[in-house]
């Protein structure tokens, strides 16, 4: 497989690429298990997070993936650095670009940055969550994920519950999973429902609506309080009755054997109760796991540089 | 044959009297070892490895492990690779820790393979001995690294190929040598 610069989104890429990460995944994890979890692939390059908006899980995902490959992590804080003296995205980029930093990784609230960054730099530049854009490295974990749990993915049911509209993560893996030949259904209130819902997808409007349509797997996307300027549903507990995954639909999702997909972290008790963490067919721990195995994955495949002329 | 202008080194006969050479001097040299194992390189030194140890199972000798390694995040130009390759992995689910190892692959050429394979294999344990067993060794070393068992020596310009193929993986059984400006037939 020829080597790309960037990661941006999940809609650029080809179906060979996307086969190429996914399956480059699964040595990648099975090195978790050795007693050194290191191999040399990224000896000598810099890896930097670059993130404007607050993520725990991502970045650190990011870094363990930089650290298995022997890639060194420049520390760049976004707060404490010129960025809060008003400093614009393309002079920190020009400033990374002085220090030689070959990997970035990006998490901005305002969607096309990354593709902002990626053309102003040679360094590779991975899109970790853009506004309402893309989360790529979200979408293919999700997929390693649902593929490493059920044999066959074609033709499986996946429904996408909550904050569909605000939601990168939603518009990235539905998107991969369609690709993969999976069904996506989004169950939302009427209010976090996106306009522009493709036509592969399909509406679902109540949970009795969601049991009908027989899905594998339920998706809970967080709720995403700070992404709303004004309140989309009356109240949390509300919004936990009406669209969350209460005790009593969990004791269903088990009758019926479905899994659970959540991209972290967890409101407990708003789109979800407490036990669905302890729920034996809960992927959310996998999840995180092969984050990281995806994102070796995806390190690996980029090469800063690749394609730009000399 | 493949093409008109490579010729012949072995046929599936005079390959399988290689391999059960190689496993004969294998089993002698570790009458005394306790722990054997055979490691195969990716992709073909992993079907002369599953031979040898099938081979060793009919003689007199210790019984024996086996493992495959991918060398890929290990190679030395992985930067320059127009093309990367898909990741079999490494498969080594024995001890390595005072093991003795025998690194398989199908040629020994360069000896940068085999240096890769090397540092993966101290990445999963400290084995009491390495040695290295091929099936074909050719000039051009650009390591100091020599086998320990060797099937046949070819004599090989640098303008020419080596290729070994398997039928666990080719389909068929052969050795011959081909101007490395071919394509693999």
């Amino acid at each position: 497989m020829t080597p790309r610069k960037d990661l941006l989104d999940i809609a650029s890429l080809t179906d060979e690429e996307i086969q190429f990460v996914l399956d480059n995944a699964v040595p990648f994890k099975d090195l978790f298990k050795r007693s050194v979890k290191k191999v040399p692939t990224l000896k000598g390059q810099t890896v930097l997070p670059l993130f404007y908006e607050a993520s725990t899980r991502t970045r650190s995902s990011f870094e363990v993936a930089a650290t298995r490959l022997s890639a060194d992590i420049i520390q760049f804080d976004v707060d404490s650095s010129s960025v809060t003296k008003g400093e614009s995205v393309l002079d920190t980029v020009e400033t990374l670009e002085a220090m030689k930093v070959d990997y970035i990784v990006v998490r901005h609230k305002q969607s096309g940055i990354p593709n902002l960054i990626a053309r102003n730099t040679r360094a590779s530049v991975i899109n970790a969550g853009d506004g309402f854009h893309a989360h790529p490295t979200q979408a293919l974990l999700d997929a390693f994920t649902i593929k490493e749990t059920v044999s066959s993915v074609i033709g499986r049911k996946v429904v996408i519950v909550g904050d569909i509209k605000h939601s990168r993560v939603a518009r990235s893996t539905s998107l991969i999973l369609r690709r993969l030949g999976m069904k996506v259904a989004y169950l939302a209130p009427g209010s976090l429902m996106p306009r522009d819902v493709p036509d592969e997808v399909k509406v679902l409007n109540t949970w009795d609506e969601l049991w009908a349509w027989q899905p594998e797997i339920i998706y809970l996307l967080r709720v995403q309080m700070e992404r709303q300027r004004e309140p989309f549903f009356p109240s949390v507990s509300e919004y936990h009755k009406v669209y969350g995954m209460t005790d009593d639909r969990l004791a269903r999702a088990r009758a019926e054997g479905l899994y659970v997909m959540h991209p972290g972290p967890v409101n407990r008790g708003v789109e979800l109760t407490d036990n669905v963490m302890t729920y034996e067919r809960s992927l959310i721990n996998q999840q995180v796991e092969n984050g990281i195995a995806v994102r070796m994955s995806v390190l690996y495949w980029l090469r800063p540089g690749a394609g730009v002329e000399a | 044959m493949p093409e008109t202008s490579s010729r012949p080194l072995l046929d599936p006969a005079e390959m399988a009297s290689c391999i059960e050479r190689l496993a004969k001097e294998i089993c002698e040299s570790h009458r005394g070892s306790k722990q054997l194992a055979l490691v195969g390189v990716h992709k073909r030194g992993v079907p002369l490895a599953q031979r040898i140890a099938a081979a060793m199972k009919a003689m007199p000798c210790a019984e024996v492990q086996l493992g495959t390694i991918d060398i890929t995040q290990y190679r030395d130009d992985l930067k320059q690779m127009k093309s990367l390759p898909k990741l079999e992995g490494s498969d080594i689910a024995f001890d390595v820790n005072d093991t003795h190892v025998v690194i398989c692959d199908e040629v020994l050429y360069t000896g940068r393979t085999v240096r890769a394979a090397l540092d993966e294999l101290l990445d999963h344990g400290r084995p009491a001995r390495v040695q290295l067993a091929v099936l074909v060794e050719r000039p051009g070393r650009e390591f100091p690294i020599q086998p320990d068992y060797v099937g046949i020596h070819a004599e090989a310009s640098t303008e020419e190929r080596v290729c070994v193929r398997f039928a666990e993986v080719d389909g068929r059984d052969q050795v011959y040598i081909q101007p490395s400006n071919l394509k693999d037939a």
